[in-house]
């Protein structure tokens, strides 16, 4: 009936395939680069580095999804970082569950706070820029207001924050991997499994790839968008708790600027700004191909500002492989 | 009995009465046809009963009870389907996710083995089993969209479906294969009303046919009780009112000439002359090719080929800004996207040219001479603004027309393209848009004037050519032209009679 046939040619696998093989050509030039680059313990401590990135860039990635973005995730971390290097110490008791409950508390604060702006774009309809952006602002000043602007120091001995150091700092028994990694490797799969498994997950990104027709069919858009927001607020907390268990001190300036690399990981990973496309795994691609990129130059001792401008022309790059090159395949 | 049946139905915008009383009923099992010219109101009727209007007067009746229909989703959920030339599918998921996004609200996991099931079946049962229900809809060809779309609908368990120009996108093949599929969908006692512009479609396929004009109902006809002239008789059957005031230009020399003109696919070989004090009239079928060709004329859109002289001196317009230091001026057919800026002032919008001659040194505004002479610009056109302070998306539709002639007046444009001038203004401001045109054509202004409205383009032109999927098929002029005259050449001769 049709003529439109696919043409499954070597630019289209090179298109199809772009942030795997941009991942590839850093791995490589990163292991030519440095003999220590591919050593166990280099990777583990550049994926360590990269766990809070990955979580909030999920959570950013929802939003997208539904056509929306958040900058105030990096204000939530900070948030979420001070909250519990606070509460850890104020607690009546301690171990294990003290340590829980300090987890689920932030985590509840992050997503409150996200929650706020799901109402604000969903419900009230306002611009998720603007909204997210005043977010942005007032997290920031909750994050320094909680201690005055002072670093938040936690005593050493306390063994809820023994734990949560230990959490920060070491590994699996045996493999070595890192918790922070592991951790954020469960997010990824359960995320994976809820935005294609799941039909809350599937209308997510309907929402954001034609709202008219999730709104025909009779579903809340309002639901799948506030949802979106207030997931990214408890992820973006969670992120700033990894930050301050491997530190071992919260500080009101965690996670400044954020928002860009979130929204740059998904990006990378093909994810359209506008709603709509967008997975898991290539977004969690875009983070190792910014950490890679931060890896390299730091390997090769770039100094850091030109390391900004560098990466600012990687997704550049990485963004015109997706945007140019499939017009280039598609003659009329 | 019939089983939709809508009786009374009135709805006015604005004051201007777009259905007065107009009726409209079809059985279980027919394809029924939906006729009538641009702004007949077969849209707004059929945009009433899927809920996307409220109804100001009259009622719908289906199986015999009185319909509140809330909005377009309690439409869906009654069993009322419109299917519009844009469809709303996700385009991003994949086809068995948009047939069944209804039913993933109501779950949590997704069986997507079964999903694709379903939909599998759906469109193997439709006669599509070429398409897979894995495949992302926004990779498929539009005419398998459409499909989507119906199948949608089906499984929603709808029982009236609108098709609202379905075959507009489609290729005779395809367009044989839709067919199928309503003749399918007739013979389960699905009731199709079927908007179609197109006259042998309608022969070919449908049971009755509804005429409508004016926002009123002609009358229902058995399909086979027609033929072709009959059909067009009842659907422009009007006399020429003395709508128009007269003109009085005097027609000068060649003002603009256009040879062989060819941009994209819309726009074949065209070539035409326009002089001085002229009006001349684009007509055609919507989608025929004649906002193209101003488009490519005001170098809005990229030309293959063809030249333009403007007073016998061949010009190159590579982008609007040289068009109109060349001295053309397109009136937009979208006024709000194109033509305004609807938060700025009179006088703001009526300065935006590139052409302003008020700029004093390093491109400041002079406000003094620009207050002048858009001033003087708002008496003239008899603008009806509070002030030229005014933001131009307070004013009537006719009005923001006027806005949007200033500016070409200030940059001195002789020759104006007029891209559906009256589009969506009421009846008075259409009679002070026609005495505008007259008085630019008068004052020795060369106007290309595109309408869908027959009547508009037999008042307002001197003579008018027709253009039918890209390239000119006629002329008519004087005594010639007519209704009749204008359908048969839009529509082609061997699809009218």
């Amino acid at each position: 009936m049709f003529t439109e046939a696919a043409r499954p040619g070597l630019l289209s696998l090179i298109i199809k395939y772009n942030i795997w093989i941009m991942l590839a050509l850093l791995v490589a030039a990163s292991s030519v680069l440095s003999e220590h680059f591919l050593t166990v313990q280099n990777i583990y401590n550049l994926l360590r580095q990269l766990a809070p990135l990955a979580l909030v860039s999920i959570g950013m990635l929802l939003v997208i999804l539904t056509g929306g973005i958040d900058l105030s995730v990096g204000s939530l971390a900070a948030i979420g970082g001070m909250f519990i290097a606070m509460m850890m110490p104020a607690l009546p008791f301690d171990g294990a569950f003290a340590l829980i409950v300090c987890v689920v508390a932030a985590t509840a604060l992050g997503a409150l706070l996200g929650a706020v702006n799901g109402i604000l774009v969903a419900v009230f309809g306002l611009a998720a820029f603007v909204a997210t952006l005043a977010m942005m602002t007032i997290g920031r000043g909750i994050a320094y207001m909680m201690s005055n602007g002072q670093p938040v120091r936690f005593p050493k001995e306390l063994p809820t924050a023994q734990l949560l150091q230990a959490f920060g700092n070491k590994g699996l028994p045996g493999l070595g991997a890192p918790w922070p990694v592991v951790f954020a490797l469960v997010i990824v799969c359960l995320f994976v499994v809820l935005l294609n498994r799941t039909s809350w997950g599937r209308l997510t990104v309907a929402t954001g790839s034609n709202e008219t027709a999730v709104r025909l069919a009779g579903l809340p858009v309002w639901k799948y968008k506030f949802l979106a927001y207030t997931i990214c607020g408890a992820l973006s907390a969670l992120a700033g708790m990894i930050v301050t268990a491997r530190t071992a001190v919260g500080t009101p300036v965690t996670g400044v600027g954020l928002e860009l690399d979130a929204i740059a990981a998904c990006v990378i990973g093909g994810a359209l700004l506008s709603g709509g496309k967008g997975t898991v795994v290539n977004t969690m691609i875009g983070v190792l191909v910014l950490g890679l990129i931060g890896n390299i130059m730091n390997l090769l001792s770039v100094p850091a500002y030109p390391q900004q401008i560098i990466k600012g022309l990687i997704i550049i790059l990485a963004v015109l492989l997706q945007g140019v090159a499939p017009r280039l395949t598609r003659r009329v | 009995m019939d089983r939709l049946q809508m009786r009374g139905i009135s709805k006015s915008f604005g004051g201007i009465a777009a259905l007065r009383d107009a009726a409209f009923s079809a059985r279980a099992g027919e394809v029924h046809a939906l006729m009538g010219e641009n702004g007949a109101g077969k849209s707004t009727l059929m945009k009433i009963l899927s809920g996307a209007y409220d109804h100001e007067g009259g009622e719908i009746v289906v199986d015999g009870v009185a319909l509140d229909i809330q909005g377009p989703h309690d439409a869906i959920a009654k069993g009322i389907s419109v299917i519009y030339q844009e469809f709303s599918l996700a385009r991003h998921l994949s086809v068995a996710e948009n047939i069944l996004i209804a039913e993933m609200g109501r779950t949590n996991l997704l069986d997507s083995a079964a999903m694709h099931r379903r939909a599998g079946d759906l469109l193997r049962d439709m006669g599509f089993s070429d398409i897979d229900p894995r495949q992302i809809v926004g990779d498929l060809p539009v005419a398998y969209q459409q499909v989507v779309e119906i199948c949608k609908a089906l499984s929603r368990d709808c029982t009236i479906l609108v098709l609202d120009e379905p075959t507009a996108v489609l290729t005779n093949h395809e367009t044989e294969k839709l067919f199928d599929l309503v003749r399918r969908l007739r013979a389960r006692g699905v009731c199709i009303i079927y908007i179609s512009h197109r006259l042998d479609e309608i022969f070919a396929l449908c049971n009755r046919v509804t005429v409508m004009k004016d926002g009123a109902t002609v009358g229902t006809w058995e399909t086979g009780a027609l033929n072709h002239d009959q059909l067009t008789q009842l659907m422009i059957g009007r006399a020429l009112s003395d709508f128009f005031p007269p003109r009085t230009a005097e027609i000068g020399a060649v003002a603009l000439e256009v040879r062989g003109l060819m941009a994209g696919p819309m726009v074949r070989d065209v070539s035409f002359t326009v002089r001085r004090g002229e009006v001349l009239g684009l007509g055609g079928l919507v989608g025929a090719g004649r906002t193209e060709v101003l488009r490519a004329l005001f170098g809005a859109d990229p030309r293959q080929a063809g030249q333009v002289l403007l007073h016998g001196k061949l010009v190159k317009i590579g982008s609007p800004r040289e068009a109109v230091a060349a001295g053309l001026g397109l009136m937009p057919e979208d006024r709000k996207q194109q033509g305004v800026l609807l938060n700025l002032p009179i006088r703001s919008n009526a300065v935006m040219t590139p052409l302003n001659p008020f700029l004093r040194i390093f491109g400041l505004l002079n406000d003094r001479a620009e207050r002048a002479a858009t001033e003087e610009m708002r008496r003239d056109l008899r603008l009806k603004a509070a002030s030229i302070d005014a933001d131009v998306g307070t004013l009537s539709g006719g009005n923001q027309q006027k806005v949007v002639l200033m500016k070409w007046l200030v940059s001195r444009c002789d020759v104006l393209l007029l891209d559906e001038p009256t589009r969506g203004v009421d009846v008075g401001a259409k009679a002070e848009i026609y005495r505008v045109i007259n008085d630019l054509a008068a004052r020795g202004a060369a106007i290309v004037l595109v309408s869908s409205e027959m009547l508009e383009l037999i008042g307002m032109c001197d003579r008018a050519l027709i253009m039918r999927a890209g390239r000119i098929v006629g002329e008519v002029a004087g005594n010639d032209m007519t209704e009749e005259k204008i359908i048969e050449l839009a529509m082609g001769r061997e699809n009218v009679h």
